[in-house]
């Protein structure tokens, strides 16, 4: 080595420092260190990859084509030649030899230490499902797995990407862009669940179906399927199966610590280090991702500089502690601009502030707890990040500010326009306030002042907020402004979570096609994350009814009576009722639920006032294994829990009675078979009395039938709830055929446009009698047409929830039933 | 937090916005909670209005709405929210390794509330 004499000399005085890794860690430390103290350390850095140091963060543009690798080298070979560096690539350490301060590599060099620097990062968590460990199943850690990556974009083909964070959804981005057909397999509901809330996350997988992507959320990998030795695709628990001529694996990565293990020092999830990056070998420093700071490993760039600035400054004597960091995550996905920081999960305490406006694709939440910013997510316009990000980081009291905080800095720091209320007052009168109409403000406030006292007024009026509603808050600012306190609330909201009304909200559904929860909060600017819970079962019904066989069923926004298929009870037990169709029942049937009232150590049974035999004290642990024995005895539920058609009451009818005029049981049978299972506003019964002394009590249901000589009289809207309402007459039909196609139109009309949780008495109260008669009666062709959509909708919902949890038949389906089964301590 | 934590699983057996049971012998029952967004909360499994089930209602934000009377509790501080009043103990928890922990003491050391008798 023909180093200079200077050098040599020094060496004899200098301390030797070994850094274990040459990623973005171990070279930061290091050039934190030489600007602090240049001549202190001789250097010698290990490196396992056989190049120079690089930002692996960059990688994900690197795939994508918009950058060379050459582009993402932090420091080149001079670097390390001019600072008297000596690098070792692709030789990585092996051991840890504390007792003599040395480290042995792969070769066998021996390197002797003063200090160690341990930043070895983190490794790729490989989920360990068969086929894991085929040739085509890669990670995205490193430039080797680019390479790779590109080899098998040039061959086309199918991508298969596991993973549905950060890392997964670029790696996917990547692939697209060279041609491959993606598919992103998440375990969880969402995508990006760590940093993103579900409406954000919603919004990023459609933006990414769009580009041709396939996202399946909820998807747990079965295994890797094989062909000739080689990757050949996915199966998933549920039975897909996903071709792939490549797999990328990008479940999360974990601290690279075995060899700090190895070498007895101190690990939980990390190398445990204090706040000067020192292990709990004084002589050994860790930094990066393979640390373990105040128990938080960290998977972000961010915190690698603060935890350098600390090390350096320990070991050149002028010690400042790392206190931790607060990170912010960006996606590296062209065109799409999303962010997160800090903690979004919000609560109390904390209070969510939410801007939506679907127009624009926007959606901001900001969490603020006290007078603190807390944590923010952004998608769709991001400029604001960094702001929002520095008042998260230096704890900044916004109250003056809180006001316009969600319109972002250049509005919030804009003086007197922090009230809302000012900056729509300072507005010019032809300033716009409804894009989607084109109204101005002038417009807008010469509206109220000609008697508009309301949104809804000024809605109707001049068509400003009447479409996207985005603009609803600067409408109510502009009604303040003109009125005082002569505002006039609007007709109820479906909730506090929405300006919108249960007619809106509905309408708005069919009108702009919106399929899923996550998709109406956003396109109808919901002011909260995910809702609550009134409305988040109100827009589940909204949305079933819409779209039969299409909408899936969102089983956390039902009420637990629905969602375990039991009537919860005071004490915390459940009832069970099967159903008895029509009334009736056989003596096997009577056995089986004796047996079953035994055996599960039902504490009353009882008759129901709807004919059916209720079980009760049941335990929730038990619920799965009562429906099995029901179902195996002939008997389905009675969804006796359900906002749903509960029960069809009879009398005897003409086959017994010496009253009966017509089949009621036989007619009360062929009803509940058409109409068990569908799903209403609320409850809904029903009921066939056979002769005008109306046994069954028809006319206090949702619909009754009172057979007469001369056919069937049809009566609707009754209800013997809290407030008692006997029918209205609907009118009169002469067959069975048609009392059942009637019956079938009115739940239909009932289901498309009542409120959630509003019964048919308040509903025909609020629409009035003649509505439904001109809805049903007047319109051509509408008892036909309703029937028709009631037909289709029960193609769907006739599937009977006992049977498809007990039996496991429909595995998705039953994913909650480990909700039944209790958490258990592994080491009490 | 100082003291020892009980390992009752990884974080992927409750769903979001879900929440899971856990018996504790002699002592009294746990719900343990998953939001939306990811977060984990446990509290006794008792509303304190009437004593409802909490783990069954449905999870908003960071709160849970009681499936007997519709009270709203916050997942965080076990206090009832809006205009009732009313306070459930809460569980600290901690996540670590894509695993739920919660503190021992507040879980082994819990009895049930002895109602008092007249001397």
């Amino acid at each position: 080595m023909n180093a200079p004499a200077s050098f040599d000399e020094a060496a004899t005085t200098r301390e030797r420092l070994v850094v274990i890794g040459n990623g973005m860690a171990g070279c930061r430390a290091v050039e934190e260190i030489l600007a602090r103290d240049p001549s202190r350390f001789d250097i010698t850095i290990f490196g396992a990859e056989p190049r120079v140091n690089y930002n692996r963060i960059m990688l994900s543009p690197v795939l994508a084509g918009e950058k060379r690798f050459e582009e993402i080298v932090i420091n080149p070979q001079g670097w390390y030649d001019d600072n008297g560096i000596t690098l070792v690539s692709g030789d990585p350490v092996e051991h840890i030899d504390r007792e003599n301060r040395s480290v042995v590599s792969h070769s066998g060099r021996v390197e002797p230490y003063d200090r160690l620097l341990i930043a070895t990062g983190s490794d790729p968590f490989i989920i360990p499902v068969p086929g894991s460990n085929l040739p085509g199943v890669v990670t995205f850690r490193d430039l080797d797995d680019v390479d790779k990556m590109l080899a098998a974009a040039d061959r086309g083909g199918n991508a298969v990407v596991i993973g549905g964070g950060l890392l997964g959804l670029e790696a996917a981005h990547g692939l697209c862009l060279r041609g491959m057909k993606v598919t992103v397999i998440h375990l969880m509901p969402s995508l990006m669940e760590r940093q993103l809330d579900e409406a954000a996350g919603w919004l990023l997988k459609t933006e990414l179906e769009r580009r041709g992507q396939t996202i399946l959320t909820g998807a747990d990998t079965e295994c890797v399927l094989e062909k000739d030795g080689h990757v050949a695709g996915v199966r998933l628990k549920d039975g897909r199966e996903i071709a792939a001529d490549i797999v990328v694996m990008a479940v999360g990565i974990r601290p690279a610590v075995s060899l700090a293990k190895s070498a007895g020092l101190e690990v939980e999830r990390g190398i445990v280090v204090d706040d000067h990056m020192v292990t709990s070998d004084p002589a050994i420093l860790a930094v990066g991702e393979c640390v373990q700071h105040r128990g938080t490993c960290y998977g972000l760039v961010a915190p690698l500089w603060g935890m350098c600035r600390s090390l350096a400054g320990y070991v050149t004597g002028e010690p400042n502690g790392y206190e931790g960091s607060v990170t912010s995550t960006k996606l590296k996905v062209s065109g799409i601009d999303l962010f997160s920081a800090g903690d979004f999960s919000g609560g109390d305490g904390g209070e969510d502030i939410v801007m939506r406006d679907a127009a624009r694709g926007i959606y901001k939440r900001i969490v603020v707890k006290g007078d603190r910013i807390a944590g923010a997510v952004l998608y769709g316009d991001t400029a604001d990040g960094n702001w929002y990000f520095d008042l998260l980081r230096k704890g900044e009291d916004i109250s003056a500010i809180r006001e316009a905080l969600i319109f972002g800095q250049a509005f919030a720091s804009g003086g007197a326009l922090a009230d809302p209320n000012a900056a729509v007052a300072a507005l010019s009168d032809d300033a716009e306030i409804c894009g989607c109409n084109g109204v101005s403000k002038g417009t807008v406030v010469e509206t109220i002042k000609a008697g508009a006292c309301s949104v809804d007024a000024v809605r109707s009026q001049c068509k400003a907020s009447a479409s996207c509603g985005s603009c609803t808050g600067l409408v109510e600012s502009l009604l303040a402004l003109t009125l005082g306190d002569e505002v006039q609330s609007g007709p109820k909201t479906l909730c506090k979570c929405t300006s919108f009304t249960h007619d809106d909200v509905r309408r708005l559904i069919l009108e702009k096609e919106l399929k899923a929860i996550p998709q109406v909060m956003q396109e109808l600017h919901w002011t909260t994350p995910d809702g609550c819970a009134s409305c988040r079962p109100a827009l589940n019904y909204y949305l079933l009814c819409a779209w039969p066989g299409e909408y899936v069923d969102d089983q956390k926004s039902r009420f637990v009576n629905e969602r375990l298929h039991a009537n919860i009870q005071k004490d915390g037990t459940y009832s069970v009722v099967p159903r008895m169709w029509g009334g009736l029942t056989t003596p096997d049937e009577l056995r089986a639920i004796a047996d079953a009232a035994d055996k599960y150590g039902a504490r009353t049974v009882k008759v129901t006032g709807g004919q059916r035999i209720d079980l009760f004290g049941i335990r929730k642990e038990d619920l799965p294994a009562i429906w099995a024995d029901l179902n195996a005895a002939g008997m389905v539920s009675g969804h006796a829990y359900g906002k749903a058609l509960r029960t069809v009451k009879t009398c005897v009818g003409s086959e017994w009675c010496r009253f009966g005029t017509q089949d009621s049981t036989g007619l009360g049978v062929k009803i509940e078979q058409m109409t068990w299972g569908s799903w209403m506003p609320h409850k809904f019964k029903i009921a066939v009395s056979g002769c005008p002394r109306n046994c069954a009590e028809a006319t206090i249901k949702d619909f009754g039938i009172v057979c007469v000589d001369s056919g069937y009289e049809l009566h609707v809207g009754g209800n013997g709830g809290i407030k008692v309402r006997a029918t209205d007459l609907l009118c009169k039909v002469e067959t069975e055929e048609q009392a059942l196609e009637y019956c079938a139109a009115f739940i239909q009309l009932y289901r498309e446009q009542a409120h959630y949780m509003e019964r048919t008495a308040p509903w025909i109260e609020r629409v009035g009698l003649d509505y439904v008669k001109s809805r049903m009666l007047d319109e051509p062709d509408a008892i036909r047409k309703l029937a028709a959509r009631f037909r289709i909708s029960q193609k769907y919902s006739q599937d009977d929830p006992w049977a498809q949890r007990a039996s496991g038949d429909r595995k998705d389906l039953h994913q909650h039933l480990g909700e039944f089964r209790p958490l258990v301590l592994e080491n009490a | 937090m100082i003291g020892t934590w009980l390992d009752i699983g990884p974080i992927d057996q409750i769903e979001p916005g879900m929440a899971r049971t856990l018996p504790v012998r002699d002592g009294e029952e746990i719900a343990v909670f998953r939001t939306m967004t990811g977060d984990f909360y446990a509290l006794v499994n008792k509303c304190p209005h009437r004593q409802g089930p909490l783990s069954q209602g449905i999870v908003h934000g960071n709160a849970v709405t009681c499936p007997l009377h519709n009270w709203n509790i916050s997942l965080k501080t076990g206090e009832a929210l809006g205009d009732d009043e009313g306070c459930v103990p809460t569980i600290p928890l901690k996540v670590d390794a894509g695993r739920i922990f919660l503190l021992r003491d507040a879980v082994i050391g819990r009895q049930p509330p002895v109602e008092s008798k007249a001397a």
